[in-house]
């Protein structure tokens, strides 16, 4: 019995943790590290984080400034009287709210519809062996290469036609279909149930539907957390859609209702606004990453992308 | 439910198609047509995937093949298109602007594709190096990547400014004169370059996920073979990493072939000055839904996915040598 039990990585014990703490040290055959072998790279890694760090420190010190410190030149490295108001300025220059409400309704039915498809079509393409199944996934990876772009001007006149445009319709309902990249990336994590699994199970009388619902759910959770974040980071900072689709200023969203509001109202609305403004408008996607932030890593290597 | 007690012969019908082992019998019963029990998968299989079906046929088939009809017309939109064979076309390969923004194009991909892949697969080797704050480094190199490009503009456009920005400050620092990065035609589309830069976290994920497939025990037996870490990542982890590379690559260039927001929002969808940031899909745009040119904008997208295909598969083809599928497996 004791051999075949692996520990989870939660429940080792104190020794252990030590000796893993040890172990990044040490080589994998064992032999320990110099000290000045992963200086090099830390030092490397340190300047490489300064210049990534650089955009966010720059929003967050350039929101804080009165409009007369962003304007000193040489610039102030922080603010040295903070302005908090400048983002009760920015949420109330603009129809900010609103904003927020059309970005929040687009992306938790995104997350959700986009979730639930590419599962169930992901399900089709990994757990059930039907004949041409793995000819027809290479259309699937085909459509991962296509341009957009080729679609964009018969998409515009089809949600014309159907009378859609200006509402939040044209950005939803696409993702009831399936995405090639989410479809791809769950195929390669079902694959890793047992097909005698799944065999057993039917011989046991079970429908596909409870297969997919009591298998393939709990196990390709970690992968469809990674697509639900991921499709909540696309949708919520999706420009060119927004930017086609909603003209009227009642049914924008954050990212194209910023940049037209910026754009019609240079004089009205100020950098440190605008600063302040993008601020809050990626607290909500940074919040997601810190609270699901081994799924950004673990679902695409987990599965292994091949 | 006891689904994990093995299901008595190893190898059921279902799995033998697959693994291939078992030559004798399958083939012969698979030679003459579906039996009623692949007949029934088949049903399942493509119910299972029937919305992946209608959207292959509503979101790619019919707009690619509208697309190209809606190539050999002038549409605005409003009234029917009328048809006007190949004018389009020879507009486009007249059109100044349209050499204008290829161009402009063209020198965004070869400086942003190799460098995006260059500094991509330095992060996913910083994300993956055996040091105790590794996660540390991983948040703050993908924390850029969740800035919507919007946002990335208007942090440039403030960094970059002639008169108060930080950008002139370290210049001044080294001697130089203050510059307007954005006020030039060439200026304007190296800060894009480098703006994009800044999201190379997603393709250093897919890195990771590569590096992660090499097995540790070929890194040790290059180590007791003595072989320099230069010497390992040049012989074992840039052949190993091959197909990612490749997928990264053409995901590159289409990505570049359509460089888009950034140069709209930095430019307020100008594509000034001077044009300098009057990128290929700036000028599809421009002509779709700023000059209502619908029937010239769909021959610029045909034109585009036609330069997209063939670089895809130029590029494709050209790796074949390169590419090593040896560890796919893994």
């Amino acid at each position: 019995m004791s051999t075949m039990i692996q520990t989870p990585a939660e429940n080792i014990s104190p020794q252990r943790k030590k000796a893993n703490a040890e172990a990044y040290n040490r080589r994998a055959d064992g032999t320990k590290r110099s000290w000045y072998s992963t200086l090099t790279a830390r030092i490397v890694m340190i300047i490489l984080s300064i210049l990534f760090l650089m955009p966010l420190y720059w929003m967050i010190v350039s929101a804080l400034k009165s409009n007369e410190e962003l304007a000193k030149f040489p610039p102030t490295l922080w603010p040295h009287a903070p302005e908090f108001s400048n983002f009760v300025k920015a949420v109330t220059a603009m129809p900010f709210l609103t904003f927020f409400a059309n970005s929040a309704i687009i992306t938790v039915s995104v997350v959700v519809l986009s979730v639930i498809s590419n599962f169930i079509i992901a399900y089709g393409f990994a757990c059930i062996d039907w004949p041409g199944r793995d000819k027809l996934f290479y259309v699937v990876i085909a459509t991962l290469f296509l341009p957009f772009p080729v679609t964009l001007i018969p998409m515009f006149d089809m949600w014309a036609r159907l009378g859609l445009v200006n509402t939040l319709f044209p950005l939803i309902l696409p993702a009831m279909f399936g995405s090639a990249f989410y479809v791809f990336l769950l195929r390669q994590f079902l694959k890793q149930i047992p097909q005698p699994m799944l065999d057993a199970a039917r011989v046991d009388g079970a429908s596909e539907w409870t297969i997919l619902w009591r298998i393939a759910f709990p196990t390709a959770m970690p992968a469809l957390t990674t697509v639900a974040i991921f499709s909540a980071v696309g949708s919520w900072n999706d420009f060119m859609g927004p930017l086609i689709y909603l003209q009227d200023q009642k049914v924008q969203t954050l990212s194209i209702g910023l940049q037209t509001f910026r754009s019609v109202n240079a004089q009205d609305v100020t950098f440190n606004q605008l600063m302040a403004a993008s601020f809050l408008v990626i607290v909500p996607l940074l919040l997601l990453f810190f609270i699901f932030q081994r799924y950004f890593i673990r679902g695409i290597t987990i599965g292994g992308f091949k | 439910m006891s689904v994990t007690d093995t299901v008595g012969p190893p190898a059921g019908p279902a799995s033998a198609v697959s693994a291939g082992v078992q030559t004798a019998a399958p083939p012969t019963r698979r030679s003459r047509g579906l039996n009623a029990g692949q007949r029934r998968k088949l049903r399942t299989g493509l119910l299972f995937i029937s919305p992946w079906i209608i959207g292959v046929l509503v979101f790619i088939i019919y707009p690619v093949v509208y697309s190209i009809a809606l190539s050999f017309t002038r549409y605005s939109g409003m009234e029917a298109p009328t048809w006007v064979g190949i004018q389009n076309y020879v507009t486009a390969f007249t059109d100044p602007l349209v050499g204008k923004a290829a161009s402009n194009t063209l020198f965004y991909a070869i400086i942003a594709v190799p460098l995006g892949l260059i500094i991509s697969l330095v992060l996913a080797i910083a994300m993956n190096q055996n040091v105790r704050e590794v996660a540390w480094y991983r948040t703050i190199f993908y924390a850029p990547s969740l800035i919507p490009a919007f946002a990335m503009s208007f942090i440039f456009i403030v960094f970059l400014n002639p008169q108060f920005g930080v950008f002139n400050r370290v210049l001044n620092l080294f001697g130089g004169a203050n510059v307007n990065l954005l006020g030039d035609p060439t200026g304007v589309k190296i800060a894009i370059i480098l703006m994009a830069q800044l999201g190379a976290g997603n393709a250093a994920l897919i890195f990771l996920a590569g590096l992660r497939n090499i097995p540790k025990t070929i890194y040790e037996a290059a180590r007791v073979d003595g072989a320099s870490p230069l010497r390992q990542f040049f012989s074992i982890t840039f052949p190993l990493l091959s197909p990612v590379l490749l997928f990264n690559l053409i995901t590159g260039i289409s990505g570049s072939l359509q460089v888009f927001t950034e140069a709209f929002i930095v430019t307020n969808g100008t594509g000034d000055p001077d044009n300098g940031a009057l990128f290929y899909m700036m000028y599809l745009y421009k002509n779709a839904f700023g000059f209502a040119e619908l029937g010239y904008a769909s021959a610029l997208a045909v034109i585009l996915f036609l330069v997209g295909l063939a670089l895809a598969l130029l590029v494709y083809w050209l790796s074949r040598r390169f590419v090593n599928y040896d560890v796919e497996a893994g």
